[in-house]
């Protein structure tokens, strides 16, 4: 099994009832994404998945020099940011994105799936 | 003798190369081990079949050695690294399916360098140095790259399937005809590069046609029943035989209606029509590959333009490339206003192709619209960088001044 982020992408200045359009399609959407999430689990795939409250409500903090420098907003400029995302189990690639294509049709987002680092990832690098 | 060695060598590469690679894959999970044993095995076949004689199995003597420098390398790193790695790649080791599913291991090749996470570019350089092992310099003069932007390119789409890892397996029942299409469209892709060279001064480049042929009949043998697999292969074909009289000594583009019909490849005609007629007699639904292929073979069937069975063409029916295709057949039958009006149904649909624009002007000229075919023939212009294809719409612009 390998480790993969799904990563949910969204508007960075969020419409009342989020992209959703209106209370009812965004309680549907919610309903649908519990689903999801209960078959992860059922399933044997979940591990993590959560939702982020609006990208304007990010700080970033560069610690590299003397002093940390923190600025107010996300650290890249965009008009959508991450929104929520899940870590999940899979066998390889083509579950995971299988698994995605369920995910994103639950939570009406598209989505990335990137693999996480593995023990040969990193000596690849490494070696490189 | 040495000559003998040299053949045996050139026609092992071809027949085993994507045989070997394959292999050493599965065996081993990690298409870059695979890629340079083999790439050894041939080397050490160069230096040993002109001293020692061709070995009585060559493909045998190949893999063996290309396997035990697969073992030699492995070795060498897990000493390097005090232990052993487990196979790095996803592979399917379970025994070969019953009869009817496919178990050939390039089959998995095509499907793993043909993945749809790849970019397009990737997948097509990856099935070339992969399957038919062209060589990374031969890949990269044929896309007009730098052979160092090529080799990156490789090792970018070699790392992403390692470390995102994508399956080395032929895909589930339900998911492979789809996924089958996509390997066409990668082959139909490399084709197409070749005859069509989207820029440069070659009009075609031979060795991106010859390599999807090999390609296509690589997918015939291993898809034997496939209607799709068999309508590639018929329409490559029916192209490639075209191929002497599509261009005039001066490099320009000469038009299926002026071609020299003498000069078409024949025995490849044959092939072409046969593959036709055996998709037309199954009676299944034809897909895109075979319509094309069926139009094609109504041209090619003809000993001049004029005996072209164009209400045949007509009846085959309609991709936004098929229909304007079959507008053209329509202006044969029924006149250019006609075909105008279909070409401008599909035109929406397919507004960046040079071959809307170029089929427009052609039939803006026939209808006397001298100053709506000039702008067509400047937007087809516009549209295409293949030199004789330029030389041919800028001369057929030119002569709306005359």
């Amino acid at each position: 099994m390998a480790r993969y982020m799904l990563s949910v992408f969204g508007p960075a200045e969020r419409e009342p009832f989020g992209e959703y359009g209106s209370r009812e399609a965004m309680g549907q959407a919610l309903a649908d994404t519990g689903a999801f999430n209960e078959r992860l689990e059922r399933d044997g795939h979940f591990v993590f998945a959560d939702g982020l409250a609006e990208a304007t409500s990010a700080t970033t903090v560069d610690g590299r020099g003397e002093r940390p420098i923190v600025t107010d907003g996300p650290y890249l400029e965009s008009k959508e940011h991450l929104g929520g995302f899940w870590v999940i189990e899979a066998a390889d690639l083509d579950e995971a994105i299988a698994l995605a294509a369920e995910g994103s049709r639950a939570c009406r987002n598209p989505i990335e799936v990137r693999p996480f680092n593995s023990a040969e990832s990193v000596r690849a690098t490494l070696d490189a | 003798m040495i000559d003998q060695a040299g053949l045996a060598i050139a026609r092992a590469h071809r027949s085993e190369w994507s045989r070997v690679v394959a292999g050493l894959a599965r065996r081993f999970g990690d298409l870059d081990l695979a890629e340079d044993a083999a790439g050894e095995a041939f080397l050490a076949a160069v230096e040993r079949w002109p001293r020692e004689g061709v070995p009585p199995n060559p493909g045998g003597w190949l893999t063996t050695t290309a396997t035990r420098r697969a073992i030699d390398r492995l070795r060498r790193e897990e000493q390097r690294h005090g232990k052993h790695e487990a196979a790095l790649m996803v592979f399917d080791d379970s025994p070969p399916e019953p009869a009817g599913a496919v178990d050939d291991d390039r089959l998995r090749l095509l499907f793993t360098c043909c993945h749809p996470a790849l970019a397009m570019e990737a997948r097509a350089a990856l099935t070339l140095r992969l399957v038919t092992g062209l060589a990374v310099a031969d890949i990269a003069r044929a896309f007009l790259v730098p052979e160092s932007t090529m080799a990156q390119r490789l090792t970018r789409a070699k790392r992403k399937i390692r470390v995102a890892r994508i399956p080395y397996r032929v895909p589930s029942e339900a998911d492979v005809g789809e996924r089958l299409q996509g390997v066409l469209t990668v082959v139909y892709l490399v084709f197409n590069e070749g005859y069509l060279a989207g820029s440069g001064a070659e009009p075609v480049r031979r060795e991106l046609t010859d390599e999807a042929i090999r390609l296509g009949r690589l997918l015939r043998e291993l898809r034997p029943d496939d209607g799709e697999v068999a309508g590639l292969l018929a329409l490559m074909l029916l192209a490639e035989a075209r191929r002497p009289a599509r261009v005039s000594p001066s490099g320009e583009l000469v038009t299926l209606d002026r071609q020299d019909r003498a000069a078409w490849h024949r025995d490849l005609i044959d092939e072409g029509h046969a593959l036709v007629r055996e998709r037309a007699a199954t009676g299944e639904a034809p897909g895109r590959f075979q319509l094309l292929a069926a139009m094609s073979a109504v041209h090619t069937a003809a000993s001049t333009a004029r005996e072209t069975d164009w209400p045949r063409i007509v009846a085959l029916d309609p991709s936004p490339i098929v229909r304007l295709n079959r507008a053209v057949a329509i202006g044969e039958v029924h006149g250019p206003g006609a075909a105008l009006a279909e070409v401008d149904r599909v035109a929406v649909e397919i507004d960046g192709y040079h071959a809307l624009h170029a089929t427009r002007a052609d039939l803006l000229r026939r209808l006397g619209r001298r100053d709506e075919a000039r702008a067509a023939y400047d937007r087809a212009l516009e549209l295409t960088s293949n030199a004789a294809e330029r030389a041919y719409l800028a001369r057929r612009r030119d002569e709306l001044d005359e």
